[in-house]
Order: structure tokens, then C-alpha cells, then sequence
């Protein structure tokens, strides 16, 4: 045999039976029934999918779909302006660049960790606020789905700045320049001439932030206190308390087809701008 | 412009550490509350008194070290058998590994843990958490060593196996060690992946398997508690130490 298929071999074979191989497991059990203790029995069946169209089910697909895009939309604005600025400093970017990326390399238990210690009852926030007599009483910041959207954008912030840095560094000075000669204002130039331009990183550093929100679970469970389910919780609560494994697999499947296809949009663009 | 564009730098550099700094400033205070009394290094002292965290400390440190081992190896080999001739299913693969939610993952390996043990009667423990946590190592670390690979020519190697080189011993005294930098910080990408994991690891830990990020999760769940600050600074200060060598390593 040749070397490559040798070194690809230990790969081939984890990829097969760690993340193939459960897949498979997860795509049977959502076909089965689930039995009167919990566990799984014949016959297949496709209901557990038939119970997706649920309202009380789609409603937490909706909740969670408008909660990524909420994360994605706060993201793309605060990202922007940040990368526009290391792209067009004169020095340090490399330095930037690390303090964007350096809270995003630490635990992200602690990153979300942090939001409760800052936002619960007797918070930074709010026993600050009392001592300067602005509240007699502690705001309820914490467990909402602001908190839960504050935590999904502090989590991944990052990924959406260096696309679009990416984009914005490649871009020729000479375009702004030129619409800068012509009368375009500052602004005028940044919104008609910068952000077309950089599409390609806003919509790759999209899909990156988006992806990771739709299926968040640590951050809804932490930060929401239970109160705002996301399909992530919903995937988790049916295979611990409400011991539906077929429904669990079945949102779990329909989780990962969606996932799949933003990838695959993803990847095209990808090999659209390196073409 | 400029001026909006350099305050609003301020701004967002605050709301990305001030958080983490805060956190780590209330490490140091006396109180149980969060009003600044006075410093003190008791709650880094409770960190080395409290059993359970400390055992959790350990098994993280074990997991991650057979995780890192194990994945940057297999890792390794993938990305050089790619760079070699790319697999697009390899590739998509790996990619997917990447993005498919944590929870997901978690529930597949236990679905497929729970499937074998009906016959193999074996038990979760640590061992299940390495065998999770090698499955999305893995993709971390080709990432890394092919974007290091991709700076390499390929002639290199010709140039060896012209002289007589088998294909081995090109792969073996010509490209590792040129590649050394990028394994290097693909194991430390791992290492802190591994050692960070929550949602993964809870679903497929053995009860004798509690980790760090278990503890601090059932601390967290619980309420705040300033010996979870101290832990998230120690946490905080060697993670971001080991991403600023590993930059260090892979910039060279």
C-alpha cells in the first residue's frame, strides 16, 4: 500500500466510528417508536419527524432560528467598525488581532461564567447601581433572552470580525481614495463603496457566527435559566427527563441537515473567492 | 471618522476583556459579595483545599493529555496524506465534525457508547471522554498542520526521494521536521479545545469522571461563587499563555 493510505487509514477509521457510526445510530433511533419506559422499540416510523410540524415544537425551532439571527445581525454590527479600524491602522494590527482572538481562546464555560457573575441579582451590575442609588431594588438582567443573546454574541464575536478583516485588508485603497476624490463624505464612502465590497467576508463571517448560535446549548442553559429553550435544550431534554430518544434523534437530524447546508453554502463561497 | 472609528476601537476591546477582567479582579477580594473589601488570596486557597476540584482538575488534565497525544498523531498524518491528494470526503468530513452542535455530537457518542456496551459490558469513563474528545480534536489539528503544509514546496521532498530517499524516510527527515512548528501548536489547539469541553464530555463521562469544566458547571448552576473566579482566572491566565506560545511557535 502506499504511504498516504496508510497515514489517512487512523483518520478514515476514527472519522468512521466516532462520528459516522453515531450518526447512523442517531438517524435509526428517530425512526423508531419510543417505548412505554423510555427506551426504543419497533415498528419505524417517520411520526417523531411528523411531530417537528408541532406548533409547540416549531415554536422553539422559530425562537431559536430568530435568536441565531438576532446574534448574527448584533454581531455583523459590532464586528464591523472593529475590523474596518484594524484594518486601516497604521501599526499593531498583529496586536489586535491576538486581543480579538485571545478571549475567544480561554474556556468559553468561563466566558459564559462571567455574564453571571456580572448580571445576576447581586451582580457587578447591579450591586453597583444600588451603591450609586440609581436602583433600590436589583434589576432582573440575568436568565431572559437578552442574557441569552448577550452571551451568544460575547461567544462569538470573533468569528465575524476576521472575515471581514480578512476582506477589508485585500481591499484596494485606491477605490476609497478614488470615491473620496470625487465628493463622496466618510460615511457615504464606507456604506456605497467598503461594505459591498466586503460582502464576501460579511456573509462568510455570517454563516460562521449563525451555525454555532442555532445549535448553542451551553449558552441558553446558563444564561437563560431554563426559561429560554433553545432547540439545542430541546435536543437535550429528550434524552434525559422526557426520555423520547426517537424525538431527540429526530430534531438532532433535522438540526444537522440544516447545519450541513449552511456548510455547504459556505464552502462555496469559499472556493468561489480562492478561484 | 477616524476619531469615531479609534473611540469605538476602545469601546469594543472593553467589552471583550473587561468582563474576563472584572471577573479576575473579584478573585483577589475578601468578600463572598461582589463590593470590594480587601485583598486577599483566600479563594485560591480554597481552590487547593476543595477535593472535588481537584480531582476534576486531574481527570481534565489526563483526558486532554491522551486527547492531545492521540489526535495530534492521527491529525498529523491526515493532513499529510491530503496534502499529498486532497479526499473531498475526507475533507467534507472533517469540516463537519467542525460544525455539527456540540449537543448533537454529545448524544450520538452516547447513543453509540450505550449501543456497544450491550455487548461489550464495558462503562463510561474516562476513557469514552478521550475517544469523544479525539473525534473533534482531530479536524482542529488538520486544519492547523495543512495550513503549514500549504507553505511547503513540494519539491523539497522530490529532491529527497531523487537522491535515493524511499517515501518514508522523505516524510520522516525532510517534511516533520519542517512541519514541527505547526504540530507543535496544532497540540496545543487541542490540548485547550479538549481541556475546555463541557457539553461533550458531560453526555459521555463515567460517574468516577468528573472534570473541571463538570465542576465548575455544577458550581455555576448553583450561583455564583468567587472560588469559580479564581479558577477562571487560573484557567483564563495559562490557556491565554499556551495560545500566545502557540502563535509564537507557528509564526516562525
Amino acid at each position: 500500500m502506499k504511504l498516504r493510505t496508510w497515514f489517512l487509514l487512523p483518520a478514515w477509521l476514527t472519522m468512521a466510528v466516532l462520528f459516522a457510526a453515531p450518526f447512523v445510530i442517531v438517524l435509526a433511533y428517530s425512526f423508531l417508536t419510543r417505548g412505554v419506559y423510555g427506551g426504543l422499540e419497533l415498528p419505524w416510523t417517520a411520526e417523531s419527524y411528523r411531530r417537528l410540524f408541532d406548533p409547540l415544537y416549531l415554536i422553539i425551532l422559530w425562537r431559536s432560528f430568530a435568536m441565531a439571527l438576532a446574534a448574527t445581525a448584533l454581531c455583523l454590527l459590532l464586528a464591523f467598525p472593529a475590523a474596518l479600524f484594524i484594518a486601516r491602522a497604521p501599526r499593531y494590527r498583529n496586536l489586535y488581532l491576538q486581543l480579538v482572538m485571545l478571549p475567544f481562546w480561554t474556556s468559553f464555560l468561563v466566558r459564559t461564567y462571567a455574564w453571571i457573575f456580572l448580571l445576576r441579582d447581586t451582580g457587578l451590575f447591579n450591586t453597583a447601581l444600588e451603591a450609586l442609588g440609581i436602583i433600590h431594588a436589583p434589576l432582573p438582567l440575568l436568565y431572559n433572552d437578552g442574557a441569552v443573546l448577550l452571551g451568544l454574541v460575547y461567544g462569538y464575536l470573533p468569528f465575524m470580525v476576521l472575515p471581514i478583516y480578512a476582506t477589508l485588508e485585500r481591499l484596494d485603497p485606491a477605490l476609497v481614495e478614488a470615491a473620496a476624490d470625487l465628493g463622496a463624505r466618510p460615511l457615504a464612502t464606507v456604506f456605497q463603496i467598503v461594505v459591498p465590497l466586503s460582502r464576501p467576508g460579511i456573509v462568510a463571517g455570517s454563516i460562521l457566527v449563525f451555525i454555532p448560535c442555532l445549535g448553542a446549548y451551553l449558552t441558553p442553559d446558563l444564561l437563560g435559566g431554563g426559561r429560554t429553550v433553545m432547540v439545542g435544550n430541546l435536543v437535550q431534554n429528550q434524552f434525559t427527563t422526557a426520555r423520547d430518544w426517537p424525538f431527540g434523534a429526530a430534531v438532532s437530524i433535522a438540526l444537522m441537515a440544516l447545519v450541513t447546508l449552511l456548510l455547504v453554502v459556505y464552502l462555496r463561497r469559499q472556493s468561489e473567492l480562492l478561484a | 471618522m477616524k476619531r469615531f472609528l479609534g473611540l469605538y476601537a476602545v469601546a469594543f476591546f472593553a467589552f471583550l476583556h473587561l468582563p474576563l477582567l472584572t471577573l479576575a479582579l473579584f478573585s483577589f477580594n475578601s468578600s463572598r459579595f461582589t463590593k470590594w473589601e480587601h485583598f486577599s488570596l483566600g479563594w485560591y486557597r480554597a481552590i487547593f483545599h476543595d477535593p472535588q476540584i481537584l480531582e476534576g482538575t486531574w481527570n481534565s488534565v489526563v483526558i486532554a493529555f491522551w486527547a492531545t497525544a492521540l489526535s495530534t498523531v492521527i491529525g498529523t498524518l491526515c493532513a499529510y496524506g491530503l496534502w499529498k491528494r486532497n479526499s473531498r470526503t475526507m475533507t467534507g468530513a472533517l469540516y463537519l465534525s467542525l460544525v455539527t452542535p456540540e449537543i448533537v455530537s454529545g448524544i450520538a457518542l452516547l447513543a453509540l457508547f450505550q449501543w456497544a456496551f450491550r455487548w461489550l459490558h464495558w462503562q463510561l469513563g474516562l476513557y469514552t471522554v478521550v475517544l469523544a474528545h479525539i473525534a473533534f480534536c482531530i479536524a482542529y489539528v488538520v486544519i492547523v498542520v495543512s495550513a503549514r503544509l500549504r507553505t511547503l514546496s513540494p519539491a523539497l521532498e522530490e529532491a529527497a526521494m531523487d537522491l535515493g530517499a524511499t517515501p518514508w524516510q522523505a516524510f520522516w527527515y525532510v517534511t516533520l521536521p519542517a512541519l514541527a512548528p505547526g504540530i507543535l501548536a496544532a497540540g496545543l489547539l487541542a490540548l485547550t479545545v479538549s481541556f475546555d469541553d463541557y457539553v461533550i464530555t458531560s453526555m459521555v463521562a463515567g460517574v468516577d469522571s468528573e472534570t473541571l469544566p463538570m465542576v465548575i458547571y455544577a458550581m455555576a448552576r448553583r450561583g455564583a461563587s468567587p472560588v469559580i473566579n479564581a479558577i477562571s482566572a487560573l484557567i483564563t491566565l495559562v490557556f491565554g499563555m499556551l495560545i500566545l506560545i502557540s502563535e509564537r511557535v507557528r509564526s516562525t
